[in-house]
């Protein structure tokens, strides 16, 4: 046991327990007083490794403090704030308390030194998680959470496997560092799939828009940026150089971008969007040089704010008027100007417009592309900038604020801009994407490999102008075509809504059938062919099932054996345990929110 | 509110603003192709020192993307919105 370091996490943990004891009028206080600690507390960290702790025969390492992990962090904290400021008119203590925890699984994740500790908060982050989707209350989102909640449980037990594997190669060494992407090891693809999914990377990505669209408003805010972020930070960790990487990531960038034209909702849209952007990210990760890295950690960094600015203005339509299908809002300028004008910053910002943040940080991955030759990748990713701007910069904003005005007088009456902590929020956070934009060396001193990137060159600023202005006028020309169409578009999450259901009703009919058939000739059959069966029974009890069940014991021992082998300690047993407890909690804490 | 007033004086003057962002992307296309003004050394491969090369990129690429997604979604990947509750 070392001297007892500060986990940002921890004051988080405490302050949200903490909450609900807090006296109504000092609430709002405490809702602001806790980010603040701990963003203090984050920006403060010194580097080095801290928080060890002795745990059975590992030491588990808290809280180490480097370039990479104290980028990922300070964003992460100062989100944190944004985000708690965003929610403070929000009444249930209940929905503090689960974006919180959430952060500070966040935190962990980035802060563990080990892949124990990380896998420790990484499920946190599952848990936590997943009530801001069900604080919706609504049968959409509670069947959403469900499933959200599930596909994280099985990427955490991807790589949980793998670590115990990964253990069971290094004869216990589970410290949390890059592995060998060259030859990758079972564990190393098991821990890699675990990653991958909290990053969203198809075909393991369905899980993003679906949830991020039926989460309540405020915790959109909060999902947008934490889960895949940290899912970045730790592929940047593990991976950096992984070649399969770049194309993934740059398949994941322009799938984005094709399901964004046709969603139909606004936060579902943006969902599609966080994929695309990740798609850079992982790119990024994958191409694996300096400025490649830097690239991701920067990208990343910009990316929790501006797409929590635009989750910020699509969200607080959605709690003024109850809407955020694009089909029912649109011409609510008059309504909320300056929802509109943060929103619009926040599209500017992730089309990569010259003096918003991404500007700055999305053409350091593209840039790296193209200096380590890889073209193709590189065009691609430009191509993706170009729906970016058509999708996120024009359409967004275009078909909720001008157009035609589609919505109901009710929601035009309930429509006016949010209450003085969302915009205050938004007024930050647009802050914030304007100023990185002018002042990218604040941003650049931050990141883990010295930065010696001047994106303000005469080429790349008319390169991006021409690249961007003209998908403009293509939208304009384009915009019958992209008129909003009330629909939904089917993703890979149909195999596990729609796939089993079509499974259980081919069999229905057969089953249905010899069971008549049985009926039937039960009927008419009759005693002594009930006595001839019980005769046939028997036999069938005494030679089959028995074979059955002396098999199945077999195969039951010969698999407690093999995870015998497996086994190192109880380690693993704990955390099965602990996994399985979590389970637990969360399916009752489902089923009480169903009763709502 | 003030910022109201200032959209729907852009909104007035709908053709004027048209054309005016038409001059300038003008302006701007001429910009690029003149070597004294913006440096093509920083240029990735030899197809983006043709002139205009970003602004045809952009164009047909928001083109390509609208038609080719539309498209892919009308084969059968929108569905209507109970498609689910079934």
């Amino acid at each position: 046991m070392s001297e007892f370091w500060l986990h940002p996490s921890l004051l988080l943990l405490v302050g949200a327990a903490l909450l609900p004891l807090v006296p109504r009028p000092a609430k709002k206080a405490w809702l602001l007083l806790i980010p603040i600690l701990v963003f203090a507390r984050t920006a403060g960290l010194s580097t080095g490794n801290h928080g060890a702790v002795r745990f059975l025969e590992w030491t588990l390492v808290f809280g180490r403090v480097d370039g990479l992990s104290q980028v990922f962090g300070f964003i992460m904290a100062l989100m944190c704030g944004v985000g708690t400021l965003y929610g403070l008119h929000v009444r249930d203590d209940a929905e503090h308390v689960a974006a919180w925890t959430y952060v500070a699984g966040s935190l962990g994740a980035i802060y563990a030194g080990d892949y124990l500790t990380l896998f420790l908060f990484w499920e946190l982050m599952a848990l936590a998680s997943v009530f801001l989707v069900w604080f919706r209350r609504r049968d959409g989102s509670n069947a959403a959470g469900l499933r959200y909640f599930l596909v994280h449980t099985a990427g955490g037990l991807s790589l949980l496997s793998g670590i115990v594997l990964l253990g069971r190669e290094t004869g216990g060494d589970l410290t949390f560092g890059r592995l060998d992407v060259a030859h990758p090891s079972l564990a190393a693809v098991l821990i890699l799939i675990g990653f991958l999914l909290n990053a969203a990377v198809p075909p393991l990505h369905a899980w993003l828009p679906d949830a991020y669209g039926e989460a309540t408003p405020n915790g959109s805010v909060f999902l947008c940026a934490f889960t895949t972020k940290t899912a970045v930070y730790a592929l940047c960790r593990g991976f950096a150089g992984m070649e399969i990487l770049v194309p993934l990531g740059v398949a994941m960038a322009l799938y984005g971008v094709v399901y964004a034209v046709l969603e139909n909702d606004c936060r579902r849209l943006l969902a599609y969007h966080i994929i695309s952007q990740v798609g850079y990210m992982v790119a990024g990760v994958g191409i694996g040089t300096q400025m490649a890295i830097n690239g991701a950690c920067a990208h990343a960094f910009a990316h929790i704010l501006y797409k929590g600015l635009l989750f910020m203005g699509c969200g607080a339509v959605l709690h003024m008027t109850g809407r955020s299908k694009f089909t029912e809002l649109g011409g609510l300028y008059r309504r909320m100007p300056w929802t509109f004008l943060f929103t619009l910053i926040g599209g500017l910002s992730i089309s990569a417009f010259p003096l918003f943040s991404g500007f700055v940080s999305k053409s350091m991955i593209v840039a790296a592309g193209f200096e380590e030759h890889r073209l193709g990748a590189g065009y691609l990713l430009m191509l993706a900038s170009v729906g970016t701007f058509l999708h996120t910069g024009l359409k967004v904003p275009y078909f909720i604020w001008f157009g035609e005005k589609r919505c109901s007088e009710e929601t035009w009456e309930r429509a006016a801009e949010p209450p003085w902590n969302m915009m205050a929020a938004m007024i930050m956070a647009s802050v914030l994407c304007v100023f990185i934009g002018c002042r990218p060396g604040w941003l650049y001193g931050m990141l883990p490999h010295p930065a010696e990137y001047e994106p303000y060159t005469a080429y790349h600023v008319s390169e991006t102008l021409l690249a961007l202005l003209f998908t403009a006028v293509g939208f304009f020309l384009l915009i019958r075509k992209l008129a909003p169409e009330a629909t939904i578009s089917v993703d890979l999450d149909w195999f596990y809504r729609k796939g089993g259901l079509l499974v259980l009703r081919c069999i229905r009919g057969p089953l249905q059938a010899i069971d008549d058939w049985v009926g039937r000739w039960y009927r008419t059959g009759g005693l002594g062919s009930v006595r001839g069966s019980a005769r046939g029974v028997a036999w069938f009890d005494g030679r089959v099932v028995d074979a059955l069940v002396d098999g199945v014991g077999g195969a039951v021992r010969g698999v407690g054996g093999w995870l015998r082998g497996l086994q190192r300690g109880s380690i693993q047993e704990t955390l099965l345990l602990a996994l399985g407890l979590a389970t637990v909690v969360v399916m009752v804490g489902f089923l009480l929110l169903r009763g709502h | 509110m003030r910022l109201v007033r200032i959209i729907d004086w852009i909104l007035a003057r709908r053709v004027g603003v048209t054309r005016a962002c038409a001059a300038v992307l003008g302006v701007l296309v001429v910009l690029d192709a003149i070597p004294g003004v913006v440096h093509k050394e920083h240029a990735h491969t030899a197809v983006e020192r043709l002139p205009g090369f970003w602004a045809v990129f952009g164009f047909v690429g928001c083109v390509v993307l609208i038609l080719a997604s539309k498209a892919f979604g009308h084969a059968g990947i929108m569905k209507r919105e109970d498609y689910y509750d079934e």
